[in-house]
């Protein structure tokens, strides 16, 4: 039978049973009843009428005045009760559009998509996370013709939708880079002139181009602002920075990015990231460098992709799996 | 057919309008509840017409659809009218600053509910509560 054909019988049995005796298993299932009155989407104002027909039932001795006092009460519930309503329908709403943006986030995944090169001296990982539904992280490979692979990875300062759809822009003119300017100076420029010309003023973005040569062991780069990578050097077990200056995309039309080289050793390790992996922040503060290097070293001995995931899974757990910032590290490790 | 009407110029007379549903709907043979639902409708367009209208009118009439009996509550303005409809039936776009439940709260206290309005000439709405 529907609860609204026996929600009276059920109201006074308990409204009996406390006025008899005044008993915590009364109230228990006065509880009860209000979650199954909400179930039913029983307004506040039909409780209050609920009540009152059954306290007339129960006590026709009732005071008159006490009984016109649940009219007010039923007035005031009024608001309270379109309130509820409004609630619950915006609540619709907003489960519409979390489904929507979920639909947005992987429609994001599959834009953005770009495959790992594979080469026979270099070996490649990568991994990148969003701290909410969409990145605003990108990173992105291109193997050349001439065998060289050119890596670059992005960062727009501001996060969710709105870094999400500029992070599109910035996909589409890598993908309709000509295949001869394969330069990372080059490549910065051309996406300044896109950026500035496309973005709004307020939303910047920071990048890194690199290119390595498979030939000569060069790795040319050139960054746009972002976060310094770091460079492992085998024979020593050193960390070097590097360091590269450069001004971030979309602030000055004319912008020119300097152009470092770097050789790379057998066993030499290139780390590029987005500041999600560098401003980590732990209850201590932010992460140290020597921390990071240290979870580096700690798996250095693996994969570039096990690495790229156990350095992840290591600064994920240093902060309670809550990511503040979208986190992308590459990770670039020479061979043979 | 009974059909009768309350000119809304000072607040007083939203409780002349309401007192006059509350009769209305009583000798239908509405419940607690609905009289409550109708008159707290009828609050809000006679407060949306004193507030932003200035003046106008909120007429009472029975109605009867075969064997179904109900009330229909009209309220007309010749105000500055509604620019945008579309805005003013979202919920949370008039409840926010407290102003009251609003055209959608109206909507969800009738049954049917239709609104038209012309920018510079004024506002036409009718609803009606159905007898269950």
């Amino acid at each position: 039978m529907n609860f609204r054909d026996t929600m009276l019988d059920e109201y006074k049995e308990i409204l009996k049973t406390y006025i008899n005796d005044q008993t915590e298993q009364a109230l228990y299932m006065s509880q009860k009843f209000s979650r199954k009155s909400i179930e039913y989407k029983i307004s506040p104002e039909e409780m209050i009428s609920l009540h009152k027909t059954s306290i007339m039932e129960l006590e026709p001795e009732l005071s008159e005045s006490l009984l016109l006092s649940l009219d007010i009460l039923l007035e005031v519930m009024m608001s309270y009760g379109l309130a509820y309503r409004e609630h619950q329908s915006l609540r619709t709403i907003q489960r519409e559009l979390i489904n929507e943006i979920e639909v947005a986030a992987s429609m994001q995944q599959t834009l953005l998509g770009t495959q790992i090169p594979r080469i026979p001296s270099m070996d490649i990982g990568a991994i990148s996370v969003p701290a909410k539904q969409m990145s605003g992280d990108y990173y992105h490979f291109v193997s050349h013709e001439n065998g060289a692979i050119s890596v670059a990875i992005a960062d727009i300062i501001g996060k969710g939708i709105p870094a999400a759809l500029c992070m599109s822009m910035i996909k589409y003119s890598m993908d309709s880079m000509p295949e001869d300017s394969q330069a990372p100076g080059d490549v910065l420029e051309r996406l300044n002139r896109v950026v500035e010309q496309n973005v709004d003023p307020t939303m910047f973005i920071t990048m890194f181009s690199g290119l390595y040569n498979p030939e000569t062991h060069i790795f040319s780069y050139s960054s746009a602002g972002h976060e310094p990578g770091f460079f492992y050097h085998a024979d020593t077990g050193v960390f070097d920075e590097m360091q590269a200056k450069g001004l971030l995309l979309g602030v000055d039309k004319k912008t020119k990015y300097k152009e470092y080289e770097q050789k790379v050793e057998v066993g030499d390790i290139i780390l590029l990231m987005s500041d999600g992996v560098t401003e980590c922040r732990t209850e201590e503060g932010f992460l140290e460098v020597d921390t990071l290097i240290g979870y580096i070293k700690k798996y250095i001995h693996l994969d570039a992709q096990d690495i790229a995931d156990k350095v992840y899974k290591e600064l994920e757990y240093l902060q309670d799996f809550q990511l503040r910032d979208d986190f992308t590290l590459i990770i670039l490790k020479r061979t043979s | 057919m009974m059909d009768s009407s309350v000119k809304i110029i000072n607040e007083w007379d939203i409780v002349a309008a309401r007192q006059l549903g509350r009769n209305v709907a009583k000798e239908l043979g509405f419940g607690t509840v609905d009289q409550a639902r109708i008159t707290t409708a009828i609050s809000e367009l006679a407060r949306n017409i004193y507030l932003y209208a200035g003046q106008g009118e909120i007429t009472i009439e029975k109605v009867e659809n075969g064997a179904k009996k109900g009330m229909t509550i009209v309220s007309r303005d010749e105000g500055p009218g509604i620019p945008d409809l579309r805005k003013v039936m979202e919920d949370g776009f008039s409840t926010s600053g407290g102003l009251g439940a609003g055209l959608p709260g109206v909507k969800r206290l009738m049954d049917e509910f239709s609104i038209e309005s012309t920018p510079g000439e004024g506002t036409l709405i009718q609803s009606v509560k159905w007898l269950r």
